[in-house]
């Protein structure tokens, strides 16, 4: 697929280094077959020495720093851990090719306890690594236009034209075009989030499921309703992909890259509400929920309870927020049907009067109302795709990162599972040191001391797997707070000017018509 | 009290306000289900005891006034000044009462706010009543011959209770049978043509006039209400504007509390154009509303006048012709007639006057409107431009 590989971060380079990996993990060549966690005995490749990171070109600037970077080097490969007794087992469930997943266990990159300075220190090369992405400045525009109906009745859907224009060298063209159906957008979401949500990483959410609006649309209904709800869509759906890409470690995922790039795609049938997958998931939600309820996590990180709760009251306040606009929406939208028929109803009343200036006047004060009419319209519509649907999109963004919030107290729930575990071999074993059945004793206590160093591995996996997490939600959050700032304050701009804009009409307007009421003898 | 309220109105402008007879509302008061008016009077005619001096008056007896106005034949050929609606604070008690329920759901910032605001809209509502009861009273201290009414005089300057309680309930259905039978009545008498050029334009003019003025009352009231309800929005993002601003600790924050107090003047202004809107172009529909309707009423007192002077003319001829009860009906037939045209005398002048007052009540208040309308947007566009200067400023 790519076809230039660039220095490689790790001395390997990005698609060839999976199969590589791959080849060297034989026991995992495909997620389908792997059943459980990784042996401590982690095959070499994964573990390269510390010493020989060195991320960019420019040069870490202390050994912690490169420390830290590799893990999102690591992951810039897409790796996933896998396991049957993980609640989030969609890979198994959607359809297409899922790219070959490989394990890494970051044995010896990590270090036990993260210093709270070193949040600092992750922006800072967070930065550096999003300017020097593979020697590629962030350039990509995606657009979805063209909405087409494909099909008739009940098993229409609507057809996007997608437009890729970038000049990063993971993509094969400077500008590709494809067409893609919803259910690939929620297809592709389906797949970035079971590989990159339950490992920390914040997985732009895609748009809403619509079973009114898309029936209108099947059914044939050409009216202003259903081409609003095709424009929502379409609108909703670049911002959807624009927001993934933007992640320096999304972009790089072959599903996503696949996505825009690759003129068929497979059906992702399992994104139905109705189908097996979908069930599961709605199973597996059920099952989440009480879950969180049950874990009780002992938090010896004050960064992650403060940052907890200011997600869930910013959650709070930008639904609020988002309730206030969506009402200002509709009753702006209100307030031009109410304005266009008073204009009918004051013309009316122009022509009534006998008087002939004031009857004229009042001709001139229809015609004004029924631009401001349009006016209000048009604001409305800037109220909405502009202020709304951002709102609506970051409760969204939201609730990905408390899911993500979420995954890291299972992932320590799970540790802290395998370390009772290991508890209870451990006395068994001492028990058995004590038992009175010789013949027996020596097998047993081979056993045990298996099952027991086996559990070791996986307590200390735990650990790991854990702290990771934890570093991962922190870069993740630095990030998303970052371009939060950055996209509110690029809409409130564009709204403002839009809100300056009807307010220059309306001056234009009325300034037209003073001379017209003053003029009534 | 509020007269400039009166010019502010500027529902009538032409009224003259001349030394013999100077009628205003300078108080008012606000007790629970009523509302009592302080009418004070100043006047050198000699029918009053003293030159200046108040009374306290209500509702019901305004009511009374018009009433005895309306019932008085003297007057029939005279529009007579629309009675000013009831108060009416049913909406804004309830909404204070809501807002007392609602209390501990609400942070005390935000509770004082809304309570601030539905003060200052029940201050509105409770000027607005007072403005209608005062322009009625001075449409009447206005015309040349209501202004002696004795009615009139004693409603100014009987300083206890006129007694005049309101209609039970058999008077109202009497009222109701009443209007029934009247615009009946009325349809009949509007059939039939005028001879008078004048008083046919007139009554084709008025019938459609009434019919479009209340249609475009209705849809300006809507549409008003559509306002108040964007800048109660405005409002409201404002206020979770400011949590936001209080609670972020990240970047954004500054954004948040930048934009609050911007939000928060926009709403201000909002309801404000919202509320110009309403005194200038509603409450201004709404008065040529019930004065269009006294209009058509004079034109009806007329027209059934006409109609009985025709009838008499008629009984007259069979009379003649019979030659039976001659002098009842050549009686009869002269009453009618001189009834007829004192009517049709006073009424075209009548007509004449309420064109011209609602050509001027019009111009000023389109006017008004007009040029609130740019004040207020430019308040706005001046308040986003430093607004989004500052915002695109900070990088």
């Amino acid at each position: 697929m790519a076809a230039e590989m660039e220095p490689p971060p790790l001395g390997n380079a990005g698609e060839t280094d999976f199969r590589e990996l791959e080849d060297g993990e034989d026991l995992f060549v495909s997620t389908v077959t792997t059943l459980e966690y990784p042996e401590p005995s982690s095959p070499e490749p994964a573990s390269l020495p510390a010493e020989d990171i060195s991320i960019n070109s420019n040069g870490p600037k202390q050994k912690d720093v490169s420390f830290d970077d590799d893990p999102e080097d690591l992951f810039a490969e897409a790796t996933e851990e896998v396991s049957l007794d993980s609640p989030e087992r969609e890979p198994i469930l959607s359809d297409g090719p899922s790219p070959a997943i490989t394990p890494v266990t970051p044995t010896t990159m990590l270090t036990p306890r993260m210093d709270l300075g070193a949040a600092d220190m992750f922006e800072r090369s967070l930065d550096e690594i999003e300017e020097d992405n593979n020697g590629d400045t962030f350039d990509i525009h995606i657009a979805v236009s063209d909405p087409e109906k494909v099909g008739d009745g009940m098993n229409a859907y609507m057809g996007y034209k997608v437009t890729t224009k970038t000049s990063m060298t993971i993509f094969n063209k400077n500008e590709t075009t494809v067409r893609r159906r919803f259910s690939d957008f929620l297809g592709l979401h389906s797949k970035l989030a079971s590989k990159y949500l339950h490992i920390g990483y914040i997985v732009p959410p895609a748009p809403e499921k619509s079973i009114v609006g898309m029936t209108k649309v099947k059914v044939g209904k050409e009216d202003l309703s259903s081409a609003e709800f095709v424009e929502k869509r379409r609108s909703a759906l670049e911002r959807y992909l624009m927001r993934t890409v933007k992640h320096p470690v999304l972009l790089k995922d072959p599903d996503v890259i696949m996505f825009l790039e690759s003129s068929e795609l497979p059906r992702a049938v399992s994104t139905q509400a109705l189908s097996g997958a979908g069930i599961l998931r709605m199973v597996n939600k059920a099952a989440d929920a009480v879950n969180k309820m049950t874990i009780k996590m002992n938090e010896s990180d004050a960064w992650f309870e403060e940052k907890h709760q200011q997600f869930e009251n910013l959650d709070l306040q930008l639904r609020k927020l988002h309730a206030s606009v969506e009402s200002l929406v509709c009753h702006r939208k209100e307030l031009s049907v109410n304005t266009a028929s008073f204009a009918k109803s004051a013309a009316m009343l122009g022509n009534s009067e006998d008087h002939t200036a004031l009857s004229r006047a009042l001709s001139q004060l229809a015609e004004v109302e029924e631009k401001i009419d349009r006016l209000h319209q048009d604001q409305a519509y800037a109220d909405f795709y502009l202020f709304s649907e951002l709102l609506g999109d970051y409760v969204r963004l939201i609730t990905a990162v408390k899911s993500v919030f979420d995954q890291r107290m299972k992932t320590w729930s799970k540790w802290q599972d395998t370390q009772l575990l290991l508890q209870k071999k451990r006395e068994s074993e001492a028990k058995l040191q004590f038992a009175n059945k010789p013949d027996k004793l020596q097998q047993a206590k081979d056993e045990i001391k298996e099952v027991r160093s086996t559990l070791e591995g996986k307590v200390e996996q735990g650990e790991k797997d854990f702290e990771l997490i934890s570093k991962t939600i922190r870069k993740e959050v630095s990030r998303f707070e970052k371009e939060r700032v950055k996209d509110f304050k690029a809409v409130i701009i564009k709204y403002l000017e839009s809100l300056v804009q009807t307010q220059q009409q309306l001056i234009k307007y009325w300034e037209a018509f003073l001379p017209e009421a003053k003029a009534i003898a | 009290f509020l007269s400039y309220l009166l010019f502010g109105h500027g529902i009538n402008v032409d009224l003259q306000t001349d030394a013999t007879l100077q009628v205003d509302i300078s108080d008012a008061l606000s007790e629970r289900d009523k509302v009592k008016f302080t009418v004070h009077t100043k006047s050198t005619l000699p029918n009053f005891k003293q030159n200046e001096f108040s009374v306290v008056r209500q509702h019901e007896e305004f009511i009374w006034l018009h009433d005895s106005f309306v019932e008085n034949e003297e007057y029939a050929g005279y529009i007579i000044p629309p009675a000013p609606p009831r108060p009416d604070f049913d909406a804004s008690r309830e909404k204070l009462q809501k807002l007392g329920e609602g209390e501990g759901s609400m942070t005390k910032e935000e509770f004082t706010k809304m309570k601030q605001e539905l003060e200052a809209e029940y201050l509105a509502i409770f000027k607005k009543t007072v403005a209608m009861h005062e322009v009625f009273l001075c449409r009447v201290a206005a015309h040349p011959v209501l202004r002696k009414d004795l009615n009139f005089h004693v409603f100014l300057e009987y300083n206890q209770d006129l007694s005049v309680r309101g209609k039970n309930k058999r008077e109202k259905m009497e009222d109701f049978f009443k209007n029934v039978v009247k615009s009946a009545d009325g349809v009949l008498v509007a059939g039939v043509k005028d001879v008078d050029d004048f008083f046919e334009h007139e009554k084709t003019f008025l019938l459609e006039y009434h019919n479009r003025v209340k249609d475009a009352s209705a849809k300006s009231d809507r549409m008003i209400r559509s306002h108040k309800s964007a800048a109660d929005d405005i409002n409201r993002i404002a206020s979770t504007l400011y949590t936001l601003g209080t609670q972020d600790s990240t970047d954004v924050c500054k954004y948040w509390t930048k934009l609050f107090p911007l939000f928060s003047k926009l709403s201000k202004i909002e309801a404000r154009v919202a509320a110009d809107e309403d005194l200038k172009l509603a409450d201004l529909l709404k008065y040529y509303l019930r004065e269009s309707q006294a209009a058509k009423d004079l034109l009806y007192r007329r027209g059934r006048a006409l109609v009985d002077y025709e009838n008499a003319n008629k009984a007259l001829d069979k009379a003649r012709a019979k030659n039976k009860d001659v002098l009842q009906a050549e009686t009869s037939q002269q009453v009618c007639c001189q009834k007829f045209e004192k009517i049709s005398e006073s009424a075209k002048q009548e007509l004449i006057d309420f064109k011209t007052r609602r050509v001027a009540a019009f111009r000023k208040n389109l006017v008004e409107l007009a040029e609130l309308e740019l004040k207020h947007a430019k308040g706005n566009l001046q308040l986003l431009q430093s607004c989004l200067g500052v915002l695109k400023g900070d990088t």
